[in-house]
């Protein structure tokens, strides 16, 4: 698991001025990024745990539904138990994916272009 | 003394296999102190102290987590759940595992980028720091030994049961040891020191949990639904084993109960300070990232083959059995093992000694990980920040997070010796409600909200650790009930044993009232700072 980068010196980085921030934080580049890390980030994380509590509500409250077998000893409960592990590993996927595509070399960019100007 | 553990203290007590469980532990204890040492050798400042130099990769990292999450309470604990509810065991696996994607998707990149060592570098950045800090710093310990307790009791089970130490006195004993090595381990390993021993444990904790998994599959020619169907029977609780409902379904308070584990469970992972700060051990967000990503492989993987334990468990031992080794059925992976190999034959007892010694050291990096999570908070959030206000060299920061580690030392063995009958489940999933109610509110609205104030910060730290520590300390997990801490009183009123359903939108709730209620104008240059940091990792050490 190499990383890219090379491993940070132990003396932090001079840090460009406040204002540089404020500046950066409102321009439309930074905007972008914002938008597609929070518009992927924010509903996933309601569409996983709304499905998490769905499952735990079922457990509670559907028991007759969640004993219905399907194949030999193996009934819906089950199967909805392995689906949520099996979302998990997708949606850790799906993320990773779309942070390499979509948010590592947007950041990147701000990152050499504020700590060069620093 | 029950039959059961006639059982696994005769297997203890043939006096070879006995010997060769201590073997084997005194095998791990010493290759690690050897690791210790090294990576002592190489500690020289504060990022090597705090984070391992920053140097681990992805991977690396991956297993660390792995293995500081992968604790007494999810081998023995789920294991054994399931061998004694079936299905509902199950449950908190799925609950241990989706959790991770809150720390993928909100909090490990983030806190990467702009925090230094402690989960109270990030609370505190736009805020007041010494009130932020003194609140996050207290946190990270309370919930920190919650969780050592835990372990520190699951130690005295095993070895209670596994070497036949069954007086008050070589109980005490062996959480005293327990809590030296963590000391050593911490104050001379450091943060490297801490991430190698946890490698080796994950590395050992998988490959024992393998070989058991196939060895139950072999016995059902890798037939699941024929596993499955002699669980149910040898249970004597027929399909219901298999179905929700054998462990939380009896009445609308035990459904509750669950509703509220559920949320403690998923929210929790990602206010944990002892996982939080292993992101600080790479060099990047990016790694960060990664480490996620291998923790979830890893610890999903391993949670799937817990099934198999714990079912297998069911099918191969008569409930009677697990239950009078141990109530909350923690000895039943140690007791599948002995099962597996053959009762009364070598083979049984290696595998058991084999099982058991991998359980002492899952318990022994997990109780290091969670010292040095709180000895480091202390000394970078209060000692540091609070007490120096900023002015303390490193060398007497670090000297103040090694006195700290032993004095955490030295309370978790007192707490610890006092703790040696509690059930381990619980206590975990108490750290968790407190880490859910008391860490994650503050997290999210720092990174993500631009109006939170120090005022919002402090009402949320605070009013989710009270509501949530009070629930307990009122619930039938201290008081009333015979499996209490304390079952001769009775001075509960709060019906749940975990408080989250409660403590954790209380957690939230103040947050946003703190904020809003106080006349504080939020610092918005320092907000500027904190999301472009953030986001894009500007400026990381």
């Amino acid at each position: 698991m190499a990383t890219e980068t090379p491993p940070p010196s132990k003396t932090p980085t001079r840090l460009p001025a406040t204002e540089a921030f404020v500046a950066e934080q409102e321009s439309a580049e930074f905007g972008e990024l914002r938008r597609s890390y929070r518009s992927f980030a924010f509903p996933l994380t309601v569409g996983f745990i709304a499905w998490y509590l769905l499952y735990v509500l079922l457990s509670n409250y559907a028991g007759d539904f969640m004993g219905t077998k399907l194949f030999g000893n193996i009934n819906v409960a089950l199967v909805l138990g392995l689906a949520q592990f099996l979302t998990t590993f997708l949606i850790a996927w799906w993320y990773s994916r779309h942070a390499a595509a979509k948010l590592d070399p947007k950041a990147e960019a701000i990152k050499s272009r504020m700590e060069g100007g620093a | 003394m029950s039959p059961a553990q006639h059982t696994l203290i005769a297997a203890g007590e043939a006096s070879q296999h006995r010997t060769l469980i201590i073997t084997l532990f005194a095998v791990f204890v010493a290759a690690t102190l050897v690791i210790t040492i090294w990576a002592g050798r190489q500690t020289k400042d504060a990022a090597d102290f705090y984070a391992g130099g920053r140097q681990f990769t992805g991977f690396q990292n991956g297993l660390a987590v792995s293995g500081d999450y992968m604790s007494a309470a999810s081998f023995l604990g789920i294991a054994g759940a399931i061998a004694l509810f079936g299905y509902d065991g199950f449950l908190y696996s799925i609950g241990f595992l989706v959790a991770w994607l809150v720390a993928l998707l909100l909090v490990a990149e983030p806190l990467r980028n702009s925090g230094r060592y402690t989960m109270g570098d990030v609370l505190a950045y736009r805020m007041r720091q010494r009130p932020v800090r003194t609140a996050a710093g207290t946190s990270t310990i309370v919930v920190s030994i919650f969780y050592l307790l835990a372990q520190m009791a699951g130690a005295g089970v095993l070895v209670s049961l596994l070497l036949g130490i069954t007086s008050d006195g070589g109980k005490i004993g062996i959480v005293a040891l327990v809590g030296v090595l963590m000391i050593v381990y911490v104050t001379i390993g450091g943060m490297k020191g801490t991430t190698w021993v946890q490698m080796v444990k994950a590395v050992l904790l998988i490959a024992g949990a393998l070989l058991l998994t196939f060895l139950v599959l072999l016995k059902f020619h890798f037939n699941i639904s024929d596993l499955l169907g002699s669980a149910a029977d040898n249970s004597a609780k027929g399909s219901a084993f298999l179905e929700p409902g054998l462990k939380y379904g009896a009445t609308g308070t035990t459904k509750l109960d669950f509703i509220s584990l559920g949320i403690a469970l998923v929210l929790g992972t990602a206010g944990l300070p002892h996982i939080l700060i292993r992101f600080y051990t790479v060099p990047t967000a990016k790694a960060a990232r990664k480490s996620v990503i291998w923790a979830i492989g890893l610890i999903g993987a391993f949670y799937l083959m817990t099934l198999a334990l714990g079912f297998g468990a069911a099918a191969l031992i008569k409930p009677d059995e697990i239950i009078a080794s141990n109530k909350a059925g923690n000895t039943a992976a140690p007791l599948l093992a002995l099962h597996l190999g053959g009762v009364d034959s070598n083979w049984g007892a290696i595998l058991l000694a084999t099982i058991s010694a991998v359980a002492f050291a899952t318990i022994l990096a997990v109780v290091a990980g969670l010292t040095l999570a709180s000895s480091s908070s202390f000394a970078h959030d209060i000692y540091a920040n609070v007490i120096k206000k900023g002015t303390a060299t490193e060398k007497q920061e670090l000297g103040a997070a090694r006195w700290a580690t032993v004095g955490i030392g030295a309370v978790s063995i007192v707490l610890g010796a006092l703790a040696r009958d509690l059930n381990v489940a619980g206590l975990v999933a108490l750290a968790f409600a407190v880490a859910a109610s008391a860490n994650l509110p503050t997290i999210i609205y720092s990174l993500f909200w631009k109006r939170f104030t120090t005022s919002g910060a402090l009402w949320s730290i605070y009013g989710g650790l009270v509501s949530a520590v009070g629930l307990v300390l009122f619930s039938p997990v201290v008081s009333g009930k015979p499996t209490s801490m304390f079952p001769d009183v009775d001075f509960h009123w709060f019906p749940l044993e975990n408080p989250g359903i409660i403590s954790i939108p209380v957690g939230f709730l103040l947050g946003i009232l703190g904020t809003y209620l106080s006349k504080e104008e939020p610092d918005a240059g320092k907000y500027a700072e904190l999301e472009v940091r953030s986001l894009t990792g500007t400026g990381a050490h």
